[in-house]
């Protein structure tokens, strides 16, 4: 036979050979049976030197074809099956994705501290500190430097837990606000805080009242500040609080420190305002106190009432977490009922 | 205060529905409590006329009524009430009426008789027991003779009146009166009131000088009058002045007392009527208790009168605590005749003080406490004598007795700018000028500059500040724009101390606690737990319950409060955190320093068992093992840990106190299970540090340390030691004798029995050896262990294994 006929014949059963082997090893067996130096190529390359000056270039060059179309076989024919393997491999190592992750173990703040917070941030934002005060206070910063001297009606607002006839429980936060006030420096720029922290009062424990709550109460003083400025940052508030949509309202009340005073609605984050069970049918929701500071407190603190002014609010961050998350009783927040707790582990 | 609307159209001519009136005084003067009338939801209930009663034969208290109801024929009613009577007209509910609480009343059998209906006492139709007349309080209600059989029963007895109930503030006690709420309501609604002045009738043929003489105190009692009113029957008031009273949650007594009770809903202005034959001699005199003195008031309790308190004396001795209660001897009676009708105005703090010390908060009380309009004191007692001698057929003895002080309207000055620039506005001096007319204040004005003259009713107003909000209120705070504060710019951030505060809380709720607020105030046994270091505790001077007396000194007695009441609840794994302040008082002083503190209490597992992994139980070393994330995360360095039996209520095996360098700042352990027991929890670990003195600490920054580019070589080694040994002085030692190649030291056994002697352990270190500026001879590192480990030998006699 000759030699073109022995390639082509070797060529043809060859690529059949390849094209069904299955297997990785019997591959590599072919290729080094096909294209090793004892295989076939190899054999009529060398009986190439028994052929005319004109036949070898054409043999030659038809081996050289043959033996580079066979590599592309059997390299392709590898890569399949490599692949094949991985597929196979990768079959075997199947799991369950459904079941459970390992879980994180992670805690979480406290709901009241989730709101307080949040109003923490929105403050420091805006330029204000954050101060914080003694819980047990003298009457004098809780009460008197407050508008409120002994004997005022007012008093009877918030029942006090004393310690002494001057040492008490602070009732409110806003001891920190008669405290800085004194200290404040005007030439350094006006007075902006707010004071967060823990409140008493002398009530009975039940679903609506606790002895001891939160307040966050703000103040600002400085040259010109207007009722205008507290509506807009008390519209801050709510807007941090309870959503972008709210919008707020004021009406008159009374503190002893504010003047004028005025307790603020939120439009009800349920219903929108349309009114439900949480708003009472009426569309608003009454979250805070607020006010202009009254002269006395500001005369109290060394501050000149004829040159500077401004504005106070308090507000109740048990409160606004009851509203928010519909808890309907205050005293969970004090109880630490694990499977109360984790239930505001999303932020905010 | 509850206002009807009905009673305010006598000085107001206000034509709109009660919840927008309701709406509209919330919004501009006072919070609305609610807007009510008795007769909603009520159905078929009628006047009948009890044409004949008999005895219902089954029964000894049952009466069987034959009602005559406007219809074409009687109905026969079963009626158990003590004061049913033929001839009299009563409240019936017909079958298929509804009475209060909804309840539906249908014809039925009693004892074998029909009953189509029900005869009503004035409880069943919705009256609080507070408000129905005492005659009545057993029984039915009996209605006018004059009352028509069949019409409804609504507007005889006022349910078909709104009433409007106001939470008034202490600052507008004007308001706690029928007139100042017109007055209020005139404002906003830029109308004008009508009020009735009295018409005064006197006897001019008597005169009061025959009766009585007056010594007040002026401090005690500025202003303080009496009238003599005689020949007075006391009886049933007339239903106009019934319905007035109990719509406004005053119960009708007689027509005395009830005409007072009027005139204080009227004006605002508490009287105080006295059987002025009861009185010992002519003088009265308003003055101070008198030690040792007692009255015995109307409630008919006798009472120690305090130093504090004005009383009201006759001859004899004090016959009424003044503005709070009266005497019961002194009081009205159906046999009294001449009536001594008190008007006053005392001191408030007094007035104040009485009421609390006493515990008798009247409505007389309340409205002297904050003040009362002193512009009609007289005119009120005016209106009351010759009320009371129209309805009693009496007659008023010509004069007053006593003596009142001149009151003058406050001047306020204000401009037009202040009111802007405090407002946010660009009112118009037009505008408030309207708003201050509206308000019934006189005014001048010249150049946007206000001179206010505020009239003797508003003396809740003084200074500028008040005008401003009276300017607001009426403008409506709708109408004020939304701005921020402009003005110079301050930076806003956190103190040192707060970020530690917040970098701690975030640390811990990272590592796997959940933080828990409980409460500052404890009992004296659990305040003084836990102590870290000496300090006295803080009481209050009059707790509510035993629970909570002291303030903590500590936070792990709250922690495990909140464990009990989880374990309880069989909540048993728990990973609590608090971060709050614990009050140490130093002896000299009554107000404790506040200092920062975190603690952590855990019980249970850690992880639970699951299909991925073995369950994990919280023990001590899970616990320290937080504490040093802590300390490490918050950079605080030099800190060890020594077992500690100091600590009552930790487990003495099982506590170690944690110090930066020397200085204390803490502990972690178990709690004893004496404790634990007490509180009915599980094995629970704990750790309490002191945060002021980690904010304290002075932490360096952390300064870079280059990775070495070297190999490192490590030997591990396993010694049997005593079980006395602690790990931390093997490890020190190591770390002590080893050359500067040690880079760390690491456990990783912990081993005991088996092989290992009774009175040993076995303790595995993997020891790290490393170079930065050169690659490690094996040889070196090999002299350097072999070296530490002969001294460990004779150090602690460990067999290295």
């Amino acid at each position: 036979m000759d030699l073109k006929d022995r390639l082509t014949k070797l060529k043809v059963k060859a690529l059949s050979e390849i094209d069904t082997v299955e297997d990785l090893k019997k591959i590599n067996e072919i290729r080094v049976n096909l294209l090793g130096k004892k295989g076939p190529i190899t054999e009529v390359l060398r009986g190439m030197k028994d052929l005319s000056k004109e036949e070898r270039p054409v043999v030659g060059s038809l081996a050289n074809k043959v033996r580079d179309e066979l590599t592309a076989a059997i390299t392709q024919r590898r890569e399949k099956l490599e692949i094949s393997k991985i597929a196979r491999k990768l079959e075997k190592e199947k799991i369950d994705v459904t079941l459970p992750g390992v879980p994180v173990k992670a805690g979480q703040p406290h709901i009241i501290m989730q709101v307080i917070d949040q109003l923490e941030k929105l403050f420091l934002g805006m330029g204000y500190q954050v101060v914080d005060g003694p819980e047990i206070e003298e009457d004098h910063y809780n009460f008197e430097m407050m508008n409120l001297p002994k004997d005022h009606p007012a008093r009877d607002m918030q029942d006090t837990f004393y310690i002494t006839e001057q040492i008490l429980m602070r009732t409110q936060t806003s001891p920190v606000q008669a405290r800085t006030m004194e200290k404040h420096d005007f030439a350094k720029g006006p007075l902006k805080m707010i004071s967060p922290g823990k409140v008493y009062r002398r009530d009975t424990d039940d679903a609506t009242h606790s002895h001891q709550f939160h307040q966050v109460e703000g103040l600002v003083i400085d040259r010109h500040i207007t009722m205008g400025d507290l509506k807009g940052t008390l519209q801050s508030i709510a807007r941090t609080i309870f959503g972008d949509e709210r919008e707020i309202r004021l009406r008159p009340s009374y503190f002893p420190f504010t003047e004028p005073s005025v307790e603020v609605d939120v439009s009800c984050f349920k219903c929108g305002g349309k009114g439900c069970t949480v708003c009472k049918q009426t569309g608003w929701i009454e979250v805070l106190g607020a006010g202009m500071v009254h002269p006395n407190v500001l005369t109290m603190a060394g501050i000149d009432a004829e040159v500077y002014g401004g504005f106070a609010f308090g507000l109740g961050p048990d409160r606004f977490a009851m509203l928010k998350y519909g808890v309907d009783d205050i005293r969970e927040f004090y109880l630490n009922d694990v499977r109360f707790l984790s239930q505001f582990a999303q932020k905010g | 205060m509850k206002v009807s609307t009905k009673w305010l159209k006598d000085y107001i001519d206000l034509d709109i529905n009660p919840e927008e009136l309701a709406e509209k005084i919330e919004r501009t003067a006072v919070e609305v409590d609610g807007v009510s009338r008795l007769d909603k939801n009520l159905k078929k209930i009628v006047v009948g006329a009890t044409v004949e009663v008999r005895k219902h034969p089954e029964s000894d208290h049952l009466n069987i009524c034959q009602v005559d109801v406007g219809a074409a024929e009687l109905l026969q009613i079963v009626c158990g009430a003590p004061n049913i009577a033929a001839g009299k007209k009563v409240i019936v509910a017909l079958p298929n009426s509804r009475i209060a609480g909804n309840v539906k009343i249908k014809k039925s059998k009693m004892r074998g008789e029909v009953s189509e209906g029900m005869i009503c006492s004035l409880q069943e139709i919705g009256f609080s027991e507070s408000v129905v007349p005492k005659a009545y309080a057993a029984g039915i209600y009996l209605l006018p003779d004059d009352a028509k059989p069949g019409e409804p029963v609504y507007s005889y007895l006022g349910m078909d009146e709104d009433i409007i109930d106001l939470d008034v503030t202490p600052n507008r006690a004007d308001m706690l009166s029928m007139r100042g709420t017109a007055h209020e309501l005139a404002a906003i609604y830029d109308q004008k009131v009508i009020l009735k002045k009295p018409a005064l009738q006197e006897d001019l043929t008597d005169k009061i000088s025959n009766y009585i003489q007056v010594t007040a105190d002026k401090e005690l009692s500025p202003t303080y009058l009496l009238r003599i009113i005689k020949d007075v029957q006391v009886e049933e008031s007339p239903m106009w002045l019934q319905r007035r009273l109990w719509n406004a949650g005053i119960r009708p007594m007689n027509n005395v007392v009830d005409v007072t009770n009027y005139i204080l809903l009227d004006y605002g202005q508490p009287l105080h009527s006295f059987d002025y034959q009861k009185i010992a001699g002519k003088g009265i005199e308003v003055r101070l208790a008198k030690s040792g003195e007692t009255l015995r008031t109307l409630d008919e309790e006798e009472r120690k009168l305090l130093p504090n308190d004005i009383v009201i004396a006759d001859d004899n001795g004090p016959i009424a605590l003044a503005g709070t209660m009266g005497g019961l001897n002194s009081g009205i009676s159906a046999e009294t005749q001449v009536i001594a009708l008190e008007a006053a105005v005392f001191n408030s703090s007094a007035i104040r003080k009485t009421a609390r010390k006493h515990n008798l908060h009247s409505e007389a009380a309340m409205r002297f406490e904050r003040g009362i309009n002193r512009g009609t004191v007289a005119e009120a007692l005016d209106m009351a004598a010759q009320l009371i001698a129209e309805l009693g057929n009496g007659k008023i003895v010509a004069g007053v007795a006593g003596t009142q002080d001149s009151i003058q309207p406050v001047i306020i000055n204000i401009s037009t700018k202040k009111i802007n620039d405090v407002l946010g506005t660009e009112l118009q001096i037009a505008e408030i000028k309207d708003i201050f007319e509206r308000l019934g204040f006189t005014i001048e004005e010249e150049n946007g500059n206000f001179t206010v003259s505020v009239p003797v009713r508003r003396w809740d107003i003084s200074i500028p500040a008040d005008l401003i909000e009276e300017v607001a209120r009426i403008y409506g705070y709708d109408n004020l724009p939304a701005t921020l504060p402009s003005g110079e710019l301050t930076p806003g951030k956190y103190t040192y101390k707060q970020q530690v505060i917040r970098d701690t809380r975030s640390i811990l709720e990272e590592s796997g606690l959940m933080q828990a607020i409980s409460y500052g105030l404890t009992s004296d046994k659990k305040a003084q737990r836990f102590m870290m270091e000496d300090a006295q505790s803080t009481r209050l001077n009059f707790p509510m319950s035993s629970d909570r007396t002291t303030v903590r000194m500590n936070l792990i007695s709250g922690l495990l409060d909140d464990v009990a009441y989880n374990n309880a609840r069989k909540v048993s794994d728990v990973m609590l955190y608090e971060q709050g302040r614990v009050f140490y008082r130093d002896v000299d002083n009554d107000r404790p320093r506040e200092v920062e503190h975190v603690a952590a209490a855990m019980t249970g597992l850690y992880s639970a068992q699951s299909w991925h992994d073995e369950k994990k139980q919280i023990d001590f070393y899970v616990t320290k093992g937080i504490v040093e994330h802590l300390l490490t995360v918050l950079g605080v360095t030099d800190v060890n840990y020594r077992a500690s039996q100091e600590h009552e209520e930790m487990h003495p095996g099982r506590t170690a106190d944690i110090f930066i360098g020397n200085l204390f700042i803490g502990f972690v352990g178990e709690v004893h299970p004496n404790i634990s027991k007490e509180y009915g929890i599980g094995r629970t670990y704990v750790f309490e540090l002191d945060l002021q003195k980690i904010i304290d600490f002075n932490n360096e920054l952390i300064v870079y340390q280059p990775v070495s580019k070297y190999p490192v070589i490590t030997r591990d080694v396993a010694m049997a030691v005593g079980k006395e040994i602690a790990n931390a002085d093997i490890v020190n030692f190591i770390k002590k004798q080893s050359g500067k190649i040690l880079s760390n030291v690491q456990l990783f056994d912990v081993y005991e029995g088996g092989k290992i002697s009774t009175e040993q352990k076995s303790l595995a270190y993997e020891l790290t050896y490393s170079d930065s500026s050169k690659t490690l001879e094996d040889d070196d590192v090999t002299a350097d262990f072999e070296k530490v480990m002969s001294k460990l030998q004779a150090k602690f006699n460990v067999e290295i294994r």
